[in-house]
């Protein structure tokens, strides 16, 4: 530390003359501290993206590029799709796309409207037993799931829905979290409005639609994105639910891809690149979503 | 609160006495049916041999008497602790630090931030798959090792370097996540408190050390909490990494690698399979009183 604060005279001179950088109290930000904290934040950055970097430059390595050498070749010499194709020369990988996607989309819409209508009615409306309902709700958050997962796998048996998409999507399409987010948002809406529509005629139905849900959006679409993202990630459930090859969905293809063809690190690449694209696009285009969703689930987990 | 809004909900009752019970059945149905019975039904299978065609009866505690004598059920017990152990007080310090990094709002910083969350979002099967690839025998890592001199290091061959990379792979996984909650907690230590410690000549190390840690204790504790809950069940990267029958020798199994193993299939064990449950639940319960006593301890 002494270091640091020895260099500090010598370098508040010229940073005077640079532009002004500064934080977000208007306070102006040292140079030498700048330049420590970019390379830190660089350094970071290395460690965090560069094997995703890494993984893409693999997959678009022709056949003929040594994939091994030493020191690496950060950069494809001739990139190519190649592998691509014949990914899905290998495994079906665009019917274990379209599988995820199916589940994804059926675990949002059931996400969104099954914990709106819940959280609504624990937030909103007095009936007996509402208290009982909570406390279900909070109980099955602290399910550890990992631990009920043969039963679950038992359950779905003896419901005839193993080894299909319903069955994949089944136990987690309203997640007792998302219902306590959702009653919590609607918990944080002043009531007068919605009485003011009672008073006006308006029946149940007609307050949540019009006032209650359109109030709640920001919160709906973080249990919207965070229920794609458990879906399109999930593991461990598909992995025992499936055992038909042509039912699987993309992160459980990908894990029969590395089991039957680990030698050919080409493959494998490709196929990670196409599960792990369509996220890191939704993240872009959402992240504000990502954080705040991070944040609200923390506090209640 | 309540007092003032039960008027207003009798009148609601009246008027359609149907509708709560219809807005909360779905969730009520499938966390019933799908959570809750589940996990009776584990307790109740723990104490039986049923497998998955057969039924299956009584036998009181033979399960768990079986369990003591099962050296992969200790080896499953070791590893999920050792995890735990190993994933924890990094996923508690590294991110604050993280956090610390990117608190400051200078150019570029909401680019940094979202870069360093990229690994939460990807599926844990494209980073375990992306780790292998790293880590492997030819692979990036190593030929760097080997082209500085160090030589080829087996990280995925050597049973505690397997445990040790996928603890990493958890770490690196999780570090984005537990910075944006540190950032939301940073963003609540007063600025006035830094800047006394600050007159009082308290230099970086010491400010963070008295008045960030301070500020952020209960973070830290949630965090704690969070992350040993979660390291304790691991079951994919160490899956992906050592490979289903879990490393040399079965070496690098954990509990819930033992569970999937022994319950599913069509010779499963479910009841064999249900008893490492119930030992995997009160553990993780066990591991929350532990963090949060901790927490009240250091409250007095």
């Amino acid at each position: 530390m002494s270091v640091l604060e020895k260099a500090r005279p010598r370098t508040e001179q010229p940073a005077a003359r640079e532009p002004r950088v500064t934080d977000e109290h208007g306070r102006r930000v040292r140079v030498w501290e700048l330049v420590l904290r970019y390379t830190l934040l660089l350094a970071v950055l290395a460690l965090t993206v560069g094997p995703f970097l890494w993984q893409l430059s693999t997959s678009l390595k022709g056949p003929t590029e040594d994939i091994f050498s030493s020191p690496p070749k950060f950069l494809p010499g001739h990139p190519t799709l190649h592998n691509y194709a014949r990914v899905a020369d290998t495994i079906p990988v665009w019917d274990y796309a379209l599988n995820s996607l199916k589940v994804a989309a059926a675990n949002v819409v059931t996400n969104c409207v099954g914990s709106a209508l819940a959280g609504y009615a624990l937030a909103r409306l007095r009936y007996r037993g509402r208290r009982v309902a909570t406390l279900v709700f909070i109980l099955a958050m602290l399910v550890p799931v990992e631990g009920i997962i043969i039963a679950q796998f038992t359950t779905m048996r003896e419901l005839g829905l193993n080894n299909t998409l319903v069955g994949v999507v089944l136990p987690g399409c309203i997640g007792a979290m998302n219902v306590l987010l959702m009653r919590n948002a609607f918990l944080n809406l002043p009531y007068e409005i919605e009485e003011a529509a009672y008073v006006d005629g308006a029946n149940v139905w007609q307050r949540f639609l019009r006032i209650a849900l359109p109030s709640v959006r920001g919160t709906v679409a973080v249990v919207a994105i965070f229920a794609f993202m458990g879906a399109w990630d999930d593991f461990l459930w598909p992995l025992i639910v499936l055992s038909d090859p042509s039912r699987f969905t993309l992160t459980i293809g990908l894990n029969y891809l590395h089991g039957t063809f680990a030698n050919d690190e080409r493959l494998v690449a490709a196929g990670t690149v196409i599960a792990v694209a369509p996220l890191i696009a939704l993240f872009a285009c959402l992240q504000r979503y990502f954080f705040r969703g991070v944040g609200e689930g923390a506090v209640k987990g | 609160m309540a007092l003032s809004t039960a008027p207003r909900a009798q009148r609601v009752r009246r008027q359609l006495p149907f509708s709560p019970w219809l807005f909360a059945a779905p969730g009520l149905l499938v966390t019933g049916v799908f959570i809750l019975y589940p996990f009776v039904s584990t307790l109740v299978n723990s104490l039986t041999d049923r497998r998955t065609l057969i039924p299956g009866k009584f036998v009181g505690l033979a399960n768990f008497r079986e369990l003591l004598h099962d050296d992969m059920f200790w080896i499953g017990l070791r590893n999920s602790t050792l995890y735990v152990l190993g994933v924890v007080p990094a996923l508690v310090v590294l991110p604050l630090l993280l956090a610390l990094l990117v608190q400051k709002n200078i150019p570029g910083i909401t680019f940094f931030r979202s870069a360093f969350y990229t690994p939460v979002v990807a599926s844990i099967v494209v980073v375990g798959l992306i780790w292998v690839w790293l880590l492997d025998e030819r692979g990036l890592i190593n030929s760097l090792l080997e082209s500085v001199g160090v030589g080829r290091v087996g990280f995925l061959s050597d049973q505690w370097l397997l445990l040790l990379s996928a603890m990493a792979v958890t770490v690196w996984k999780g570090l984005g996540y537990y910075m944006i909650i540190y950032l939301a907690a940073l963003a609540n230590v007063p600025r006035e408190l830094h800047e006394a410690a600050a007159v009082d000549g308290a230099g970086a190390v010491r400010r963070f050390l008295t008045v960030t840690v301070p500020a952020v204790r209960s973070t830290m504790v949630l965090v704690g909490a969070l992350s040993s809950v979660a390291a304790f069940k691991v079951f994919s990267e160490v899956y992906l990494m050592a490979g289903p029958s879990g490393g040399p020798a079965g070496e690098d199994t954990t509990l819930v690698m033992l569970v999937q193993r022994t319950g599913t299939g069509l010779t499963g064990r479910v009841g064999y399979a249900s008893a490492i449950s119930v030992v995997v639940f009160v553990v993780t319960v066990a591991l929350m009183l532990l963090v949060l006593r901790a927490d009240r301890r250091d409250e007095t």
